[in-house]
């Protein structure tokens, strides 16, 4: 029994709308990530990794800036990380059907998708205001509050999908709670928990918008994360937008290493989750 | 082993014991989850102080006024509230039918074994910095729109009636209609995967019965797939639109940072995101900078809206599907 015209027609255009949506999508990650790794590996010297970022017209590094990238990401990741361990704790164990849970739980997840900018804003309301001046401090701290709901989130799943009998075989031989959690479901859970971490590095390291106000940028070596700091997104910014050529080709170049960071910390967490027992 | 002996001595005393350090262990663990709550409280609490003055001096004209002058002290967000809105319907009426035509073709058509990359490289949209999103359209997405698409537009639509206003003007490449595109591709993998994800969770019997009844794969999707994720689509929809209100680094970039108000979407304009991120640091008075924070505010409490209901949604679905979260 053939299928009427009409509807074969209806079927094959549907068939066909699918299959250019996706290579439509996935062009735009070609064209993107090409013209990244055309333009980057050009610009890609050892000297980036030596000399400071230059003053117009001459050329240099982007050093001051990856360092303060790191700094200030290791320190966000110290802040916000454990904070973020012990909130998604709270969700997925003691107060699992509490209503804080319920209501923080929620709330989560519309932090998790609140804008950047927003988030430097309150940082420099916070911190930089009061402090008197940018600061790295100020950076690490916007970073952390960018990072936390992702640790909660992740965290929160990793904790949930180890099966209740580990909990009760904990509580079975008379183990107190905080050392079933902290000894048993976080054993179970740790690959899970660490590969939200390093998803949330992932994510604070191509963030611009909240360092904008925060740690602002400095032009020259610091390591004091008490001032102004330079940074990979801030100084790419500043770089792209300029109308110098050496400042373009070190912004492809910072975009070349930054883009290249975060898409092998992708890959790394796609790689672990599926290794990993509980995922 | 001092917890057995003790058991031995007195069975209350090492529960109790654990009980204290139980108590401190959920005080802790409580104590971060307020943390998140207070967060997000402060924030918006901070944004409504830091605009008070903006809120002030211009009430309901702070909003419906599009006179936007630094050096006159006059500030009217009518502009940038524009643009945000126009630019991110730009990007869902792009990325909402292509996510569903992806999440389609991943969970019906395309062959097994590439279903998991293709995902992925769709995933990695999401993961690209929205900086190198920004550069790549100033540099590359900017001057191809100036080229090759627009010239079209304003040739074949530019004078038609009705539409025609929206394609006048000359092909620069950097717009509205630029940034919406942009922002429609770093929405795509959002919407893309709540798609798939729930497109996979619908039960097999109810596909099966539209099977055996001869349906096509189209019938399926319209009649069967879509009305039962109704609500789930539109939640992810919800969460494209709150990611695409907030997006600042890539709109800053190709926006073009103008204050005119223009119906054309080749023309430059402002967002809420990229009005703060360019102007913030040069903002020299008080007024300037609480009217900036008073945009912020706006937008933080915009996009907490889109994004509560679009969660709201979301948990709808995840009950239907009885799912514990």
């Amino acid at each position: 029994m053939a299928v009427p015209v009409r509807r074969r027609a209806a079927d094959i255009t549907a068939f066909l709308f699918a299959s250019a949506a996706t290579a439509f999508g996935l062009l735009w990650l070609f064209w993107i990530l090409w013209t990244t790794l055309k333009q980057g590996a050009a610009a890609l010297t050892p000297e980036l990794f030596t000399q400071m970022t230059p003053p117009p017209g001459t050329s240099g590094g982007l050093a001051n800036a990856l360092y303060g990238s790191a700094m200030m990401i290791l320190l966000g990741v110290v802040v916000g990380a454990p904070v973020g361990v012990a909130a998604g704790t709270y969700l997925a164990e003691h107060g699992r059907h509490s209503r804080l849970a319920a209501v923080v739980s929620f709330l989560n997840d519309v932090l998790l998708s609140a804008p950047s900018i927003v988030i430097g804003l309150f940082v420099y309301e916070l911190v930089v205001v009061t402090a008197g001046h940018f600061s790295g401090y100020a950076g690490a701290l916007a970073l952390a509050m960018i990072l936390l709901p992702i640790v909660v989130r992740t965290t929160e799943e990793s904790l949930r999908l180890v099966p209740d009998q580990m909990r009760e075989a904990g509580f079975a031989l008379g183990l107190p709670r905080w050392r079933v959690t902290s000894q048993i479901i976080y054993k179970a859970a740790l690959s899970a928990i660490l590969t939200g971490i390093l998803l949330g590095i992932a994510r604070i390291a191509g963030e611009t918008a909240p360092l904008l106000f925060t740690a602002l940028n400095n032009q020259f070596w610091s390591a004091n994360l008490d001032g102004p700091l330079a940074n990979l997104p801030v100084v790419i910014f500043q770089y792209a937008m300029s109308p110098y050529d050496e400042w373009h080709t070190l912004a492809w170049a910072g975009a070349f290493v930054l883009t290249t960071f975060v898409l092998i910390l992708n890959l790394l967490v796609r790689l672990l989750a599926r290794k990993g027992t509980y995922r | 082993m001092n917890a057995t002996i003790a058991r031995g001595a007195d069975a209350t005393a090492p529960l109790s014991r654990g009980a204290g350090a139980d108590r401190f262990f959920e005080l802790i663990t409580a104590a971060a989850a307020w943390l998140v709550l207070l967060l997000l409280g402060a924030t918006a609490v901070s944004m409504a102080w830091g605009g008070r003055l903006a809120f002030q001096t211009f009430g309901w004209r702070f909003i419906t006024s599009s006179e936007w002058d630094a050096v006159g002290g006059h500030f009217g967000a009518l502009v940038p509230i524009y643009g945000t809105l126009v630019t991110s319907a730009i990007a869902l009426i792009i990325a909402v039918p292509v996510s569903i035509g992806i999440a389609l073709f991943l969970t019906d058509i395309a062959p097994r074994w590439t279903r998991g990359p293709i995902a992925i490289a769709i995933e990695l949209l999401a993961a690209i910095p929205s900086i190198i999103y920004g550069m790549w359209g100033l540099f590359v997405f900017a001057p191809f729109m100036a080229a090759h698409v627009e010239p079209w537009l304003i040739d074949h639509l530019g004078n038609k009636p009705i539409v025609g206003a929206l394609f006048s003007g000359p092909p620069i490449g950097i717009g509205m209609l630029t940034a919406g595109i942009v922002l429609g591709i770093m929405v795509i993998p959002f919407v893309a995967s709540v798609a798939r994800e729930v497109f996979n969770a619908v039960p097999a019997p109810l596909r099966e019965s539209a099977v055996a009844l001869g349906a096509t794969r189209w019938e399926i999707l319209s009649r069967v797939t879509l009305p039962y994720t109704r609500s789930a689509i539109i939640g992810a929809i919800f969460l494209g639109l709150g990611r695409a209100l907030g997006e600042t680094m890539a709109v800053t970039f190709v926006l073009g940072n103008a204050h005119d108000l223009s119906v054309s979407l080749l023309m430059p304009s402002n967002s809420i995101a990229a009005a703060i991120a360019n102007e913030f640091t040069e903002a020299d008075t008080d007024l300037y900078r609480s009217s900036l924070i008073a945009l912020a505010f706006l937008l933080f409490v915009v996009t907490l809206i889109v994004l509560s209901i679009a969660k709201l949604l979301l948990l709808r679905m995840n009950r239907q599907f009885g799912r514990t979260h």
